[in-house]
């Protein structure tokens, strides 16, 4: 870890006067990635600021039914909120999902949707990496690629988005607060990661100096029929090989409403509308949900080491749409 | 591009050591006063300043959970955490557990099934299965060994560290 300076603030304009304009300095919350990046010499920055203290903690109700998850609750006060887990049982499910309970204790909800991708090279400084370095090109492509994306890459970037939360947060049109040197604004939680084109070293729309305050969710929850399925190398704490989160309003036998998102398997956490539209209006049964599935996978590519994913996608969208659909009806 | 540039470049002018701060945090139950650098982890200041030495480095990375602890009651990893950030926090390490010479129903259990061989991921053990008592989420075998995998243990304890928790669970052991 280099050397830096740390600042503690206390309120939000604090907090982005002391970033605007400074190159190398970052905020720091639970610092479970930032830290782990600085160790490894992938970040190196001359100023840490500390929003710890700011107050952003609280989960509160909004006009309209839906919740504001404070950008500093943690993911573990989050997943176990009892509002979350009663409205929003996908986003609790899919939190607890991901990493270990003491890195939930730690990690907040803004930094959940700012770590960094886990691809090998992206944390290995003696391997070339466009996201890392600009411009140096990437080893996964031909290296090991696991891991690696199969829907949304180039040929600049395979690496993955690592959330189990922002999955479900997409499945939930979750909407993103921020503010900034230019004042508030609200960024769609789709439109909040970037895929990596030619500039993979940016991972999000966030502009220098913006700070995420909150996260919204609306108030359709899907509560009656949901599942976040995650596939892994090993039963507990370990990243997704690929993630389903899907949601369901069923009449009768009929989908009313469909959302299906996917985790592990691009560079931001992955939407099929297409699929959605598809099981709107169809009976829940399995051939609805392997032409949804079909849809999804459409135009995904392998790079070798990671062909497997494209296959076993397609099973999880359809067991998770099942395992949705029969919730309730046991 | 060379490799020595990759990655953030070593040019430059040197940066210039700030100077340490002065924290005090409430350590197993005595107000603790001491100076860090920005960059010093909670691991490094328990184990070389305060010299104690229960706390295990591991990984160092946050993977393994030898070096959990609990600040304000919840276990998180010090290996991860920036000591000049917990100013103020309430921290208890493996060393504030026992009462005198008795010690925590927690580690009455560990010592009661042998739920440890080599030892050295045990006091991590111990303080994450005092965090998921104190904080009531696992009531069967199964959630206990998901809300324990953030403790990984190379000798292959766990079905006893389990049988060790379910005890402590039953014995009052979030005291």
């Amino acid at each position: 870890m280099n050397n830096f300076s740390y600042l503690r603030v206390a309120d939000v304009a604090s907090a982005v006067n002391a970033v605007a304009g400074e190159s190398d300095t970052f905020f720091i919350a639970g610092g479970t990635n930032i830290i782990d990046l600085m160790k490894e010499n992938v970040t190196r920055p001359k100023r840490l600021v500390d929003i710890t203290h700011l107050p952003l903690t609280r989960i509160e109700e909004r006009e309209g039914g839906g919740l504001r998850l404070g950008a500093l609750v943690t993911n573990a006060d989050t997943a176990y909120n009892t509002a979350v887990r009663h409205r929003y049982p996908l986003l609790s499910k899919a939190i607890l999902a991901g990493a270990s309970p003491q890195l939930r204790n730690m990690a907040t909800n803004g930094g959940n949707l700012l770590q960094r991708t886990r691809c090998y090279y992206f944390y290995d400084t003696a391997t070339p990496c466009n996201k890392r370095e600009p411009g140096t090109g990437c080893s996964a492509l031909d290296g090991f690629n696991r891991i690696h994306a199969i829907l949304g890459a180039s040929e600049h970037c395979i690496a993955t988005h690592p959330s189990d939360m922002c999955v479900a947060l997409l499945a939930l049109e979750a909407i993103v607060q921020v503010t900034g040197p230019n004042g508030d604004r609200s960024i769609s939680l789709d439109q909040f990661h970037r895929l990596p084109g030619d500039t993979p070293h940016i991972d999000t729309n966030l502009a220098r100096g913006e700070i995420i305050t909150a996260i919204d969710l609306p108030a359709k929850g899907f509560a009656d029929h949901y599942e976040y399925l995650k596939v892994r190398d090993r039963t507990s704490y370990a990243f997704a090989l690929v993630s389903v989160a899907a949601a369901l309003e069923l009449n009768g036998d009929t989908i009313a409403d469909a959302r299906l998102a996917l985790g592990g398997v691009a560079h931001k956490p992955w939407r099929s509308r297409e699929a959605e539209a598809r099981l709107v209006g169809q009976p829940a049964t399995r051939e609805t949900f392997e032409a949804a599935a079909e849809l999804v996978l459409h135009g995904a590519k392998g790079f070798g080491s990671n062909d497997f994913k494209i296959p076993l996608a397609k099973r999880a969208i359809v067991r998770a749409l099942e395992t949705a659909t029969r919730m309730g009806n046991a | 591009m060379n490799a020595a540039s990759r990655g953030g470049a070593r040019t430059g002018t040197p940066v210039e050591a700030p100077k340490k701060s002065s924290i005090s945090i409430d350590l197993n139950g005595e107000t603790t006063a001491f100076e860090v650098a920005p960059w010093t982890t909670l691991l490094d200041a328990l184990r070389e300043q305060l010299h104690l030495t229960g706390t295990k480095k591991g990984c160092d990375h946050g993977q393994c959970g030898a070096c959990t602890v609990l600040v304000n009651g919840r276990c998180v990893l010090s290996c991860m955490t920036l000591a000049i950030m917990r100013n103020g926090a309430t921290v208890t390490t493996i060393e504030g557990l026992a009462d005198g010479d008795r010690l925590h129903p927690v580690q009455q259990a560990f010592i009661d099934h042998d739920a440890f061989q080599c030892g050295y991921c045990t006091p991590g053990q111990i303080c994450s299965a005092v965090g998921l008592i104190r904080e009531g989420h696992a009531h069967t075998a199964d959630e206990i060994r998901e809300l324990m995998s953030g403790n990984l243990c190379r000798c292959g304890a766990y079905s006893s560290i389990v049988a060790a928790i379910r005890q402590a669970m039953t014995s009052g052991g979030a005291a």
